[in-house]
């Protein structure tokens, strides 16, 4: 079945991000996002252990191993950039000042409930930023296959996953389609111009409803 | 006044068994690798701190710092955020086979918690964690139309802290990313005691660029050339 690669799902949810937006992208896969910001768009990513505007990774044998992201990468500073301690960095997340979180999920319900920390309760558990994350900012999105890898849906009507949080979600960027949550529902925007609605729905735990035709969901090869 | 220590072994020299220990960094980052290591060899010489909480971001990672304190057996309880690294072996085994206890606690409300002690906030709410599994059990109430969750304060009777540049009445500077967790450390244990890179007399920081003041600090051992523990780990280092 042809679907988008991780990099054009990346590459569609930046496409998203306008101007001097504060954004914050989620270990993994979101890091991605950062890579394929539309051109004039300067966007200020914030990373959990206290920096803001932070930029790509440096080269092989010149990291800083103080200076690094909330995935433990080593990263370098833009002009403008800052240093903040842990409180300030969460008061920037719960207090409403991002603009946009970007995160990965194991599963997103219709009502926005998202699982992404553990899918069960068996080894080592381990939450990190992830619960803070998911309140707050402006925009909740996630990147994620439309699919899990045993074809199980991942958009679903109420998680199975133990929650992140409740009702967090606002748009998923799958590698089918672009679904926004509105009032409990999950409501199609863009699809995929190969793949019909009812196959997008029988690949989905829950009603995808519509308002109008969904457009195409249009990316370039990368 | 002067709060210099002036030895690790010293400044560690306190820390009794059943203690709970704040440890600064995130990671690698901050990371107090010298006090920690001063305080493993206190044990191996000793038998003594054991029993210890500590509150870290993280839980260790390879064979040094936090984990090689796991390994020896010196810990009873983790609090943090994400147990988890490169390589969390130390934490995992031990875990696993239940001989070491886990307050797992969402990372902006584990600063949180610790800030709310340092200023006399015995709890708070927030809404992380609403409706999932780590807010079970605690008290939620409903603010404006939405639901939080009750956190309380969480302090310690030491903090370990690492800083770029101290004077000797405990003002502090923080080296790049390094400063995460350690200024709400400072201020929520009752006992902070700081190495520092740099130990300088009182003037030498310029007010304007003190990110902790050394009213929150107690104690101060100059480490002139710290590690740093990531690059250690990478270097593949194990201690004890």
């Amino acid at each position: 079945m042809i679907k988008l690669s991780n990099a054009q799902i990346a590459w569609r949810a930046a496409q998203d991000l306008t101007d001097g937006a504060y954004v914050n992208l989620g270990i993994g896969f979101p890091e991605m996002v950062a890579k394929f910001q539309p051109k004039d768009c300067n966007v200020i990513f914030h990373t959990e252990n206290g920096v803001l505007d932070f930029g790509e990774a440096p080269a092989e044998g010149e990291e800083d191993w103080d200076l690094i992201n909330a995935g433990k990468k080593a990263i370098t500073l833009k002009p403008g950039a800052s240093f903040f301690h842990h409180a300030d960095s969460f008061a920037m997340v719960r207090g409403g000042h991002l603009d946009v979180a970007i995160l990965g999920a194991y599963q997103v319900a219709q009502n926005g409930d998202l699982a992404n920390w553990r899918v069960g309760s068996k080894g080592v558990p381990a939450v990190g930023g992830a619960m803070d994350l998911v309140h707050g900012a402006k925009r909740v999105a996630v990147i994620t296959e439309h699919v899990a890898k045993n074809g199980e849906p991942k958009l679903v009507e109420s998680c199975t996953f133990p929650l992140t949080g409740v009702g967090c979600v606002t748009r998923v960027y799958t590698s089918l389609a672009v679904i926004d949550v509105e009032q409990g529902h999950f409501v199609l925007r863009e699809k995929l111009p190969d793949i019909s609605i009812d196959e997008l729905q029988s690949m989905t735990g829950a009603e995808l409803k519509y308002d109008r035709a969904p457009n195409d969901l249009i990316v370039p090869e990368l | 006044m002067d709060k210099t220590i002036t030895t690790l072994a010293k400044a560690v020299a306190k820390i009794e068994d059943g203690s709970s220990v704040m440890i600064g960094g995130f990671g690698g980052s901050g990371a107090p690798i010298e006090m920690i290591h001063a305080l493993i060899d206190r044990f191996v010489e000793t038998g003594s701190p054991k029993n210890l909480t500590v509150i870290n971001n993280n839980a260790g990672n390879g064979y040094i710092g936090i984990a090689a304190m796991i390994d020896q057996g010196m810990v009873k309880k983790m609090i943090c955020s994400f147990p988890r690294s490169s390589n969390p072996r130390a934490f995992n085994e031990k875990y696993l086979a239940g001989e070491i206890e886990l307050e797992l606690v969402p990372q902006g409300t584990l600063a949180e918690r610790i800030r709310a002690a340092g200023a006399g906030i015995p709890a708070f709410y927030t809404p992380t964690s609403f409706g999932t599994e780590l807010a079970n059990g605690k008290p939620c109430a409903e603010f404006d139309g939405k639901m939080y969750v009750q956190e309380r304060w969480l302090k310690a009777d030491y903090a370990l802290i690492k800083a770029e540049c101290a004077d000797t009445h405990g003002n502090l500077t923080y080296r790049l990313a390094a400063r995460n967790f350690n200024p709400l450390m400072c201020m929520a244990a009752t006992d902070c005691i700081v190495q520092a890179k740099r130990l300088v007399q009182p003037g030498e920081i310029n007010p304007e660029n003190i990110i902790t003041p050394g009213i929150f600090v107690d104690g101060i051992v100059e480490v002139p050339d710290p590690q740093q523990e990531e690059a250690m780990i990478r270097e593949g280092v194990k201690y004890a």
